[in-house]
């Protein structure tokens, strides 16, 4: 056996255990080691020099670049190392426009942060920010290039973890700047509106488009009737603004809350998943009965679903005709929820930047133009209104859902996490539906939080499914390279943002550790509740026997046009 | 975007230098040696022949001095505007060249697009300062009136065709 080999961090052993960098080494001392560029998702870049330490000889190293050496011995915190590090900060600042108390990131940006725990009391350089170069192309996101420090997280994100590669370095030194191709509008690229680029931003550079002033608006007035639906995956992240550990359900909290802020009826998008869950099974089983088309990919990724038609428009043909479960319950919401001499305004809150496109796209228009979801507000905005409106999460009392949507199931609710949709599809696909038979489902395989996860089933028929579940349009290409090899699969499951929507661009402080709490938050709640196969959601079938009688393919399904 | 776009040009760059990423400075040196520029059209393209993002291949673009986006003039002229050239005499040539032909140092490009006026730092020919070159031809030791006359020759012969 190897003996472990040790080096000396702050002149204390330290077990090296296959870390690749110094940085996760010093990390296990309890030294949290500054810095802009590194993230453990991403590659190493070794840009913003933050994360310098010294070793005894006076050499400098960036320890996320540097790999351990057993007997090494360095130091994170000497007086040369805090003084290059203020010298850095300092000419980040005097290239980064400083407008902090108008800024959307302000008291959640890293620069902020490392300037307070740097003492950085004044910045002996003159500001040579951008001024306000606002890059408003998209539908999703805004990007401030006076607010850009160059650390290329964004570009990382956009190329290795989604594989789009909307935006690059282009040309350089101080000209440098994050740039499309030829500077196009995002609108006119790759570009899928992830807001995944927004949540590695350690600055406002890149923020979700703000859609809160029109909520306000419509919320103050008086002849418009405002209605609201939730997404499963915001109710395991929001409640961590008040201090409510990451992955609590607080759905009534938040229910309570847009009440509060005065919406007139308050809904739960899960309502809208259970009918997605039952119109994708029927698709799902009438494609296997007749072989064709198969597999079914899943639709309710609107980013993916972008992905798809500017990178594989040829699979389109493959993709449920299903709309998103948002999309779904907004078509249901403006046909019963009218009142007489209102206008109806729609508001959904999604932990997505993607809805804010989806929502205006055409094919989600009414025949006189309107929009079906009027606006479309991330969970970090819905936070941001909360706190104006002066609203304490943790201080008010729960409240349901309002009639007569009031019931989702389990299988709902899981919609928020990768693998979430494939399971929802096949607790209503076996006939079994039994506690142990459900239970037994849970395990097959869709569960956890890889990238990208292969199993096979068999139904009670005798039916062998292959099933793909991938997270991350990087995965999702993957696995739609094996599928173009003439691997068979049955159902794919595509979720734009790795871990699924519990961790998407609309959402707070995601990383790694966040998905996995937040995911088994939403499997809490679905063990919790008595429904938990959408078949059985009793709102929902009186919903079909009303309503959706033989205006199905009318109200739920799409079919995209072809750009 | 024009109707067609020949692309026979890319697909021999793509041919010659062999169609992978790592190919991509050679292949944007063979395109721009034909069209004197990158077009944007070749963009996409490549994009799609590479399997890379067009926002990559605009980053290596837009890195190098020596690429460049915007289109040039039948004939290229650069002045050599490095040390030795510059002590004996550039600057007075270039601002001739420039007035005679309307062009400035953002403006590069005759209207006519027949003439793209450029300065480089060092042709390595400091021995025949000051230097001149048109598309690639060397001209040696120019005065504004000799460097004149190679314009106004090349005019001559564009106008009789």
């Amino acid at each position: 056996m190897k003996n472990t080999e040790y080096m000396y961090v702050d002149g204390i052993p330290v077990a090296i255990n296959g870390e690749k960098n110094m940085l996760q080494v010093i990390r296990k001392t309890g030294v949290k080691l500054p810095t802009f560029c590194y993230h453990t998702d991403l590659s190493i870049y070794g840009a913003c020099r933050m994360c310098m330490v010294e070793d005894e000889r006076g050499n400098l190293y960036t320890a996320c670049s540097t790999p351990p050496r057993a007997g090494m011995s360095i130091k994170t915190n000497t007086a040369r190392l805090r003084k290059y590090r203020k010298n850095i900060l300092e000419l980040l600042l005097a290239n980064h426009c400083r407008d902090c108390t108008t800024c959307a990131n302000n008291k959640s940006c890293k620069l902020q942060d490392l300037a307070v725990r740097f003492n950085i009391d004044g910045v002996r350089f003159p500001n040579r920010a951008d001024d306000n170069k606002v890059t408003n192309s998209s539908a999703s996101i805004v990007f401030d290039s006076g607010k850009c420090i160059l650390c290329g997280d964004c570009v990382r994100t956009c190329h290795e973890v989604q594989n789009v590669g909307a935006i690059d370095f282009a040309f350089r030194g101080s000209k440098m700047l994050i740039s499309t191709a030829f500077g196009k509008p995002l609108s006119e690229t790759m570009c899928v509106g992830c807001g995944q680029c927004a949540v590695a931003c350690p600055t406002g550079a890149i923020t979700a488009r703000s859609e809160i002033q029109k909520v306000w608006d419509a919320i103050s007035n008086p002849s418009v009737k405002t209605v609201v639906q939730v997404a499963p995956a915001v109710r395991v992240a929001l409640g961590n603004m008040v201090g409510i550990p990451e992955g609590k359900d607080v759905s009534g909290l938040i229910f309570a809350a847009l009440r509060k802020m005065g919406f007139d009826e308050v809904f739960d998008t899960s309502f809208g998943a259970d009918i997605t869950v039952l119109e994708e099974s029927k698709e799902f089983l009438e494609r296997l009965k007749e072989g064709k088309r198969l597999p079914i990919i899943t639709s309710c990724c609107p980013a993916w679903i972008q992905y798809c038609e500017k990178k594989h428009p040829e699979l389109m043909e493959n993709v449920s005709t299903c709309r998103s479960p948002m999309e779904m319950f907004a078509s249901v919401i403006k046909e019963e929820r009218q009142e007489r001499g209102k206008k109806l305004f729609h508001v959904a809150v999604m932990p997505c930047t993607a809805k804010k496109f989806e929502a205006q796209r055409e094919e989600f228009l009414g025949k006189d133009g309107s929009r079906n979801v009027d606006a479309v507000i991330t969970t970090d905005e819905l936070t941001h209104m909360l706190k104006e409106a002066g609203i304490l999460l943790n201080e008010i009392d729960p409240e349901p859902v309002d009639h007569p949507y009031d019931n989702a199931s389990g299988a709902a609710v899981i919609f928020g996490v990768t693998g979430g949709v494939t399971e929802a599809v096949l607790r209503n696909v076996v006939k079994d539906k039994s506690r142990s038979a459900l239970m037994k489902l849970s395990n097959v395989g869709e569960r956890g939080n890889e990238g990208l996860k292969i199993f096979e089933l068999t139904t009670e028929d005798g039916v062998g499914l292959r099933i793909g579940v991938a997270s991350g349009l990087a995965n999702a290409e993957k696995l739609l390279g094996m599928l173009k090899n003439g691997e068979k699969f049955d159902i794919i499951e595509i979720m734009a943002c790795p871990g699924g929507c519990v961790a998407g661009g609309g959402q707070p402080f995601v990383h790694a550790d966040v998905r996995k709490t937040r995911g088994k938050g939403l499997y809490d709640t679905d063990r919790m509740l008595s429904i938990r196969h959408s078949e059985s959601n009793a709102s929902v079938q009186a919903l079909y026997d009303r309503l959706l009688k033989g205006r199905e393919h009318e109200l739920l399904h799409v079919h995209y046009k072809k750009k | 975007m024009p109707e067609a776009f020949d692309y026979s040009i890319v697909d021999e760059a793509l041919a010659k230098c062999g169609a992978k990423q790592s190919s991509i400075i050679a292949i944007l040196q063979t395109i721009q040696e034909h069209y004197h520029y990158l077009p944007e059209e070749v963009f996409p393209y490549l994009a799609a022949k590479l399997d890379m993002s067009e926002a990559r291949i605009y980053s290596v673009a837009t890195f190098y001095e020596n690429f460049s986006l915007e289109k040039k003039g039948k004939y290229v002229i650069k002045f050599c505007d490095g040390t030795a050239c510059h002590v004996r005499g550039s600057v007075p040539i270039l601002e001739r060249v420039r007035s005679e032909l309307g062009v400035t140092a953002q403006k590069k490009t005759t209207d006519d697009q027949l003439f793209t006026i450029e300065t480089v730092s060092c042709l390595g020919a400091c021995g025949l300062a000051p230097v001149m070159t048109v598309n690639d031809e060397v001209h040696p030791a120019m005065t504004p009136d000799k460097a004149m006359e190679v314009i106004y020759s090349l005019k001559v012969k564009e106008d009789a065709r």
